[in-house]
């Protein structure tokens, strides 16, 4: 019995993620049974044996140089090798562009049933359940799995990570034979201007809508988000107008989030806006509309003109910086 | 690429995203009572890339599949009316069977029409799982590549993006293959009236499927608790202060 977790790099360096899910699995191997066993998959080790103090006991490294980058089909025949190497009983993924992707790869190969984008595990009369959203958060499903492993992938940002302090991780090499290139072969990857952080990693998000009546003045959302240290988000409305990148929206139809801070300027709150981030801890809306349906789901309403609100905010935020 | 190249679009049936959730009295699924069902807003990408290719090659056929009860017809003529050439049904009633179910069934279908490009949605909006478009390709043993944002053809490989955390990822494939579709691949077209007229006389042929055991188990589904409509800060500039002091000293989160 043992749970394995998949371990996300990127350019040699284990994804934040990962200690999300190993803090899980740590959480889960008192109840299901440890140990809890990483699988990585990358063309050389990513400093594996650190990850002991996130929770892993030991670590399985598949080295290739198709590794180099995401390589779907060669992971997915790394983390079943480990599968059939230590008989876990459960096999967390995080519900990231990687793990999303592979995940179901792993789940078709083995034969058996996955639960993805989870918020919550847990054990149910020995049994292990998952609750997940559905309908763009507007339902929870919970499951079971009657096929073993239980495939899991867990949403970033809900699960806490945890910290043993001075522990290190085995790391061990795991033998995977591949013939030949990777058929879908990553050449590169193009990084978003500024480095900036994904939307669905960042703790806090201020998102503008139709409101900020044009793309020049998203230059006071951008503002705001400087001094909160935040990432820039949009609703469909400005994407579809041009004013904003598609990488930007968030909602049903764009990325779902679950920052710890989430603002809303400008934005009415259609359904398909709350469906991407009613799971933030704390939602703040701005809007001149006191009948908008943001209100409804916010935990702190302004009603007002944004032209005016917005900057006073900033300047209110850059003088608390500034204090402490 | 020359010939009769075959590309398969594979689309879900799925209430409209304006649908307020109902749950059925077997307190496991939703009640479809009152409900209005859409072609998945990811799968008209999918349809819709299809067609270019189509017309980029000048020849070649596009076949829309789907797997679903008798309601599902009307999907696959939405299909049909955007442009794809003949539809092929999946019959199974009842409560719809997992991912792994779903793209077994879907295996077995387009397996001997022996596709050169197989697209998907990257995710259907009412199980939210993301999952029948890799599961697929693993099955039909082809390179799969999932949530494209932008698709080039040139011969029978083709370059495309898709979008991982602060970046997108440049990636070649040669064809067959299979691609799940994300928002922003194109612009889909609407059905003109002459397509939804010729889209009546489209072959749709039928075959009922039995799936197998259940993969996952759905034990039940609930509705989250309502997200209580918190407080009224103030109005305008004025209500700044306080605001900031609720984030920092209430909320801690600044
Ligand atoms: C299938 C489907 C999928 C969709 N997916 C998404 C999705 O993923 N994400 C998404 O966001 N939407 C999505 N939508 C669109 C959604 O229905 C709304 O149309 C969209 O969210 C509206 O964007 P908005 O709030 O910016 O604009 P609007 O609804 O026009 O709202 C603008 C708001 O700004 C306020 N305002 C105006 N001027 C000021 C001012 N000076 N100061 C303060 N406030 C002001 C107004 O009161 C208003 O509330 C989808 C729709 C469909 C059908
Ligand atoms: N019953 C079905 N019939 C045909 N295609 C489906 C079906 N279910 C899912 N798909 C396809 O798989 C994609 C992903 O669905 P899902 O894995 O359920 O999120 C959808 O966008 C469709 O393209």
């Amino acid at each position: 019995m043992s749970i394995l977790v998949f371990i996300e790099q990127r350019d040699g360096n284990v994804r934040s993620v990962t200690r999300e899910l190993l803090g899980e699995a740590t959480r889960l191997a008192s109840s299901v049974g440890g140990p809890v066993t990483g699988v990585c998959a990358a063309a050389a080790d990513p400093g594996l044996a650190q990850l002991g103090e996130a929770g892993a006991a030991r670590v399985l490294l598949a080295c290739h140089e198709r590794f180099a980058f995401y390589d779907g089909e060669g992971y997915a025949m790394a983390v079943e090798a480990a599968v059939r190497d230590v008989h876990p009983k459960v096999v967390l993924f995080a519900a990231s562009a990687m793990g999303r992707d592979l995940a179901p790869r792993v789940a078709a190969r083995l034969g058996v049933g996955l639960a993805s984008d989870c918020t919550q595990v847990g054990v149910e009369d020995g049994a292990l359940t998952a609750s997940r959203p559905v309908f763009a958060g507007k339902a929870l499903q919970r499951v079971r799995f009657p096929k073993a492993p239980a495939l899991l992938s867990l949403r970033p940002k809900v699960f806490a990570a945890v910290s043993i302090a001075g522990a290190t991780a085995a790391v061990e090499p795991l033998a995977v034979a591949m013939a030949g290139p990777a058929r879908a072969r990553v050449t590169r990857v193009a990084a978003v201007a500024g480095g900036r952080l994904d939307l669905t990693e960042s703790e806090i998000i201020v998102s503008g809508g139709r409101g900020l009546k044009g793309p020049e003045h998203f230059a006071l959302i951008e503002e705001l988000a400087g001094a909160l240290g935040a990432t820039v988000g949009a609703s469909r409305a400005v994407v579809d107008a041009g004013w904003r990148p598609h990488h930007d929206q968030v909602g049903q139809t764009g990325k779902t989030v679950s920052p710890k801070l989430y603002v809303a300027i400008g934005i009415s709150g259609a359904i398909q806006h709350l469906a991407g981030m009613s799971s933030s801890k704390c939602i703040v809306a701005i809007n001149k509309d006191p009948d908008a349906p943001i209100f409804k789901v916010a935990d702190y309403g302004l009603v007002g003109d944004l032209f005016e609100v917005v900057p006073a905010l900033t300047a209110a935020v850059r003088k608390l910086n500034a204090q402490t | 690429m020359g010939g009769n190249v075959i590309q398969v679009v594979c689309v879900k049936r799925v209430p409209d995203t304006e649908t307020r959730v109902k749950v059925a009295s077997d307190g496991r699924n939703l009640d479809p009572a009152g409900v209005t069902w859409v072609l998945n807003p990811y799968d008209e990408f999918a349809v819709e890339q299809a067609l270019r290719v189509r017309e980029k090659l000048g020849a070649g056929e596009v076949i829309v599949i789907s797997m679903g009860a008798a309601g599902v017809q009307t999907t696959l003529r939405n299909a049909l009316a955007m442009g794809a050439d003949r539809a092929i049904h999946l019959r199974h009633e009842g409560v719809a069977p997992d991912s792994l179910e779903v793209a077994r069934a879907l295996e077995a279908a387009i397996r001997p029409l022996a596709p050169a490009l197989v697209w998907l949605g990257k995710q259907a909006v009412d199980d939210d799982a993301a999952q029948v478009g890799p599961m697929l390709a693993t099955l039909l043993d082809l390179p799969c590549v999932s949530v494209v944002a932008s698709f080039e053809l040139s011969g029978d490989a083709a370059t495309l993006e898709r979008e991982i955390e602060g970046g997108r990822e440049v990636i070649e494939v040669r064809l067959p293959a299979l691609l799940t579709t994300d928002k922003g691949l194109n612009e889909p077209r609407y059905a003109s009236l002459k397509g939804i007229m010729a889209a009546k006389r489209k072959p749709i042929e039928e075959f009922a499927v039995t799936p197998g055991a259940p993969n996952i188990e759905v034990t039940a589904l609930t509705l989250p608790p309502p997200r209580s409509a918190g407080r009224r800060v103030g109005e305008g500039a004025a209500a700044v202060p306080e605001l900031v002091r609720l984030l920092r000293e209430e909320a801690r989160v600044i």
